[in-house]
Parts: C-alpha cells; sequence; structure tokens
C-alpha cells in the first residue's frame, strides 16, 4: 500500500511540473468556459451548466488520453519499466498509484471549473439539483475516460499510440447509444447500454439514477483490471 | 570440499532457455552462485549476458527452466524472490527528472524500505557512491558517468542478499571504476553478486568464478585462474635460441606439429612464440632441432593464456 501511495505520490509531482498537464489543464477552462458563456448571449439566459456539462463531456474525451498516455508509456520507453517491474511491487499497487495521481489532477481540473457554478449562483439563482448531480456525472465520467486511457498507456511503448488508442475507444463508447437503431434485437440494446454519453445525460438533467451510477464504477472497474492484466502480461513477453 | 560447498546455492539456474520469438537468445544454462560469492558473466555482444540477468531478476520469465533465488522460483514466488534482489540494468533507466535524492527515495519506498531506513541508508549509499555534490541534481542533467553511479546507488540502496549489474563499470572515470570494483567486492562478502563485463582484467580481479557464455550457451566455467591453467596445456612454448634468426625461423615453423610461430628480437636476445597444434607437446622436437643445427637453446617455457586470449578462443571457434 505504501508503494501504491509512492507510486501516486511521484505522479502527482510530476503532473504540477509537467507543461502537458497545464495545457491540458488551460485548455479544459478554456473551452469549457467558451461552453459555458455560449447561452449568455441569448435574451433570456437560462441559469444552468448544462451546456458546461455537455461541453466537458466531450473535451475530455480528448483530455484524458492527454492526461494518461505518459503514465506506462514512458515508463516503458525509457526502460523504467525494468526497475518498476523488478522492485517486490504488485501490480495492481502500480496501476493504482498511477490511477489514483491522474484522478487526482482532473479532480483539481473540476475544483476550478466550480467558478462557472459560483458565478452562477452570484449573479443568477440557478437550480442547484442539475448542478450537484451534474458534478457527481462529470466526476464519474471523467474517472472512467482516465480509466481507459490508463490501459491504454500499459499497452504500448508509444504515448502518441496510447492517446489516439483511448481516444478511439472513448468515441466508440460515447456514440454506443446511436448504435441503439443501427443494430436490432438484443445486441442494439446491449451496445446502446454501453453509451457513456447516454448514462451522463440522466446527471446533467439533476437525476442521480443508480444504475449509472454502477454503470460508470463497473467501466472503470473493468478498464482497471484490464490494465492490470495487461501490465501482468508484460512479463510475459 | 570446503564449508561453503555445503551451503546450498543463493542463486540456482536450471536448464534455462530463452526465445525471443523463434530466435534462441540463451539456451540450457546452468549455473549456481553461493552465498558470498561473485559470478562474472563474461561473453561478446548479443552472447545473452543481458538476457540471462533479466530472467535473475524476474523481468522477463525464461521460456523454459528455473530460477530461484534463496529457495524463492523466480516467476512461482515472483515477489518473494523480488525482494532479495538490487538490480542495475544495462540501459541505467532513471526518472530523468527527479532529483538525485528524491529518486533514491522513490527507489527505496518501491524496494519496501521504511522512511527511517531509506534516510540512514541515503547518506551511506550517496557517500560510497560520492553523489553528495549532486544529492539536488536533476538525474537528467548529469553525465553519463554520474548516472551509472546513481543507478548502482540505487541497486545497493536497501542491501539486497542478490545484486545484479549488468555491466556496472561502463562510462565511470578510472579513479569511480577502482572505487567501484573495490565497492563490489565489499558487497560481495556478504552478498551474492552477479555481473557482467566485457573488461577481462576486471572479471579477473573481482569474480571469485567466471562464467563464459557465447551464443547463448555457456563454454567455459571455473575461477579466473583455473580457466588460465586449464587452458594453458603445452600448446604454446617461448623458446630462446642463440642462432641466426632468419634460419631458425624456417626450421621452426617447419617443424610437424607448429601451428604458428613469431619471432621478438630483444635487443639481440632472439625468443620465439610457438604455437602447437592442439594437444602436440613439442618440446622434444624443438630442442633436436636446435641441437642438429648447433644453435644454443637458452630458454624453453610453457605459456599459459590469458583471460582475454581464453575468452577469444572460447568465443570465436578458431585457432589462435
Ligand atoms: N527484446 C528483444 N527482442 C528480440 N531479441 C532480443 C531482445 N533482447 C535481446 N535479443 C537478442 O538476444 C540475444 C542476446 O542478447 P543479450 O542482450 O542478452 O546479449 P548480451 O550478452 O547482453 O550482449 P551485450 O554484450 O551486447 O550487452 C541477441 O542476439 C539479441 O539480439
Ligand atoms: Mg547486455
Amino acid at each position: 500500500m505504501r508503494t501504491a501511495q509512492a507510486v501516486a505520490w511521484k505522479e502527482i509531482q510530476l503532473y504540477f511540473s509537467s507543461p502537458t498537464a497545464y495545457i491540458v489543464g488551460l485548455i479544459f477552462l478554456a473551452l469549457t468556459g467558451f461552453f459555458f458563456t455560449q447561452d449568455l448571449g441569448d435574451p433570456f439566459p437560462e441559469a444552468t451548466l448544462t451546456p458546461f456539462f455537455d461541453g466537458a463531456i466531450i473535451v475530455f474525451i480528448l483530455l484524458a488520453p492527454a492526461l494518461t498516455m505518459r503514465l506506462l508509456a514512458e515508463e516503458s520507453k525509457l526502460g523504467t519499466i525494468e526497475l518498476l517491474l523488478t522492485s517486490p511491487v504488485r501490480d495492481w499497487e502500480i496501476i493504482a498509484g498511477k490511477y489514483v495521481a491522474s484522478l487526482v489532477f482532473f479532480l483539481v481540473l473540476v475544483a476550478l471549473s466550480f467558478f462557472y457554478a459560483i458565478l452562477l449562483f452570484v449573479y443568477a439563482s440557478p437550480d442547484p439539483g442539475p448542478i450537484y448531480a451534474g458534478y457527481l456525472g462529470l466526476v464519474l465520467y471523467g474517472a472512467a475516460a482516465l480509466a481507459v486511457g490508463l490501459l491504454t498507456s500499459t499497452m504500448t511503448n508509444n504515448q502518441i499510440v496510447s492517446a489516439v488508442v483511448a481516444m478511439g475507444i472513448l468515441l466508440a463508447l460515447f456514440f454506443a447509444d446511436r448504435a441503439f437503431g443501427s443494430v436490432s434485437g438484443l445486441a442494439g440494446e446491449i451496445i446502446g447500454e454501453m453509451g457513456l454519453r447516454g448514462h451522463f445525460q440522466d446527471f446533467s438533467r439533476g437525476v442521480i439514477d443508480t444504475s449509472n451510477i454502477v454503470y460508470f464504477l463497473s467501466v472503470i472497474a473493468v478498464f482497471l483490471f484490464l490494465s492490470i492484466r495487461m501490465l501482468e502480461s508484460r512479463r510475459w513477453r | 570440499m570446503t564449508v561453503n560447498d555445503l551451503q546450498p546455492n543463493m542463486i540456482h539456474a536450471e536448464n534455462l532457455t530463452h526465445y525471443y520469438g523463434p530466435y534462441p537468445a540463451i539456451q540450457d544454462v546452468n549455473f549456481g552462485v553461493r552465498k558470498g560469492e561473485i559470478l562474472g558473466f563474461l561473453g561478446p555482444n548479443g552472447a545473452g549476458k543481458t538476457t540471462t540477468m533479466r530472467i535473475i531478476t524476474g523481468f522477463v520469465p525464461p521460456t523454459h527452466g528455473t530460477v530461484t533465488l534463496d529457495g524463492y522460483d523466480v516467476v512461482e514466488q515472483s515477489l518473494e524472490a523480488r525482494r532479495r534482489v538490487g538490480y542495475l540494468p544495462e540501459t541505467v533507466p532513471l526518472y530523468t527528472d527527479m532529483s538525485v535524492n528524491s529518486y533514491l527515495k522513490y527507489m527505496g519506498t518501491l524496494r519496501g524500505m521504511s522512511p527511517d531506513a531509506i534516510k540512514t541508508r541515503l547518506g551511506q549509499v550517496i557517500d560510497v557512491c560520492r553523489l553528495g555534490d549532486y544529492r539536488k541534481t536533476q538525474i537528467g542533467k548529469l553525465s553519463k558517468g554520474f548516472r551509472q553511479r546513481v543507478g548502482i546507488a540505487q541497486a545497493i540502496l536497501h542491501e539486497p542478499q542478490v545484486l545484479v549489474l549488468d555491466e556496472p563499470t561502463i562510462g565511470i572515470d578510472p579513479i569511480q571504476v577502482v572505487e567501484t570494483r573495490k565497492l563490489i567486492q565489499e558487497l560481495g562478502r556478504d552478498q551474492t553478486v552477479v555481473l557482467s563485463s566485457h573488461i577481462l582484467p576486471e572479471v579477473s580481479m573481482i569474480c571469485d568464478r567466471v562464467l563464459i557464455i557465447d551464443e547463448g550457451r555457456i563454454v567455459a566455467e571455473d575461477t579466473p585462474k583455473n580457466l588460465a591453467e586449464g587452458l594453458q596445456g603445452v600448446e604454446r612454448l617461448e623458446v630462446e635460441i642463440g642462432g641466426p634468426a632468419a634460419e631458425v625461423l624456417p626450421m621452426l615453423k617447419g617443424i610437424d606439429g607448429v601451428s604458428d610461430v613469431t619471432h621478438v628480437n630483444n635487443n639481440g636476445r632472439h625468443t620465439y612464440m610457438v604455437q602447437a597444434q592442439p594437444g602436440k607437446d613439442l618440446r622434444d622436437d624443438i630442442s633436436q632441432v636446435v641441437v642438429n643445427n648447433g644453435w644454443s637453446l637458452r630458454g624453453l617455457q610453457l605459456v599459459g593464456m590469458s583471460l582475454e586470449e581464453i575468452f577469444l578462443r572460447l568465443t570465436t571457434h578458431e585457432e589462435l
């Protein structure tokens, strides 16, 4: 456990000293700020964060892989994985440490975006329900996206490949509910149920449905599990 | 048999074979290393030294065969085996954006050391590896030799029972090389050390036993001294002859069983290095030739081979 903490702490320090992370943060806040203010031009703007949330989940398809791509791909590239894997550290501890670090950085970004919510509460009287629920959904959504990115980072020593593959998986999951129409029968329904977007929409409408929470937690669990297995399998190559 | 022979091996490798794709990097490698022993791997590039070390440390599993460290199988009981290893990989992989201090602390934690233990050891290791002035320096800004020292520092930090060092002295300056060799010898008193090297005097100086690997197979295994003596044989003679070199040389070359003769004129002292075909003892033939020609035989002695020559002989598949 101490080793997982050490891995996490090292990665967190790296996030806060690396330009990539700051660029990601900047892009996230700039783009979501843009979505947030989009409505404000309306003669009767709605006091809501829904456009912010809808924008954030799209932006995060691109940004989550950029945050996670370094995590293991760089260790493979530099060869530091040779020392990591020959230390008495369990594979899950490595994955957990790396994942927690990316999650911490992401949560900091989310916390910075509270600025928009605060603006809203100061200058208008929004319905708080959808805002709380939306943030819960956003955190779950981001955590799932980071897990996807972590998996692809364990699969390659090339950060770009990791990021592109993760974006591909995230896009496929994002639009899975579209397949609902084109694939008939049970298969279509199952694929439709896998959609990231579909499960997020309830949250931004202010509805906290347990099945949606379970869905995101399952996605996180599955991708973290696959990451651990992938790291284990490196020992067999 | 000494007391040491009765102790179980600290490292025990049996029938190790490793394939990269269809190509075997090592084949049927067997060896044991006792506690307190320093074993040197010697072999040309691509012989399979690094592959063998990666198997010992559990980084790559062997295709066939087993390795145990202190009785723990590196594949089946990997975690227990890994607790006992300190490893300096060939490429000295380091996190370039960390400082020396924080890197060593991090590695100590990964190796399961307590914060207190790290604090105590860190200072010692930094002294031993002479990194004192660079504690706060970012590793990416260190020169090659200093990175090598950081690599050695992390390998010995947790005082592992088994130390695996892949070309430990490469890239460091002569003074530090001497220090590092001394350090390895000291560590080798109670720890078990496996190292690889291309530097033959280094291996014969610090290793208790040498394992010569070529094309993935062990071609010789003994103490550096025995290796040199065992191969000495009767096949090479240094002869000093009083007589005109222009006549002596062709006569010596003409002796049946001589494969090569080189002549050295040392201020009028003519010595000839006679290389015989394997297994031939030519001492009598040579003295016969000298006497028949009326020259004087001033000296005749068997010449041992240096480790360099043994190495070349064993790994180049041709007669010297
Ligand atoms: N990751 C790999 N994939 C494929 N082949 C490899 C890999 N690593 C090593 N080999 C091959 O295995 C053989 C043994 O390599 P190894 O690195 O063990 O040699 P070595 O004795 O350490 O050589 P050197 O003295 O150059 O370090 C070589 O022929 C090499 O090409
Ligand atoms: Mg090598």
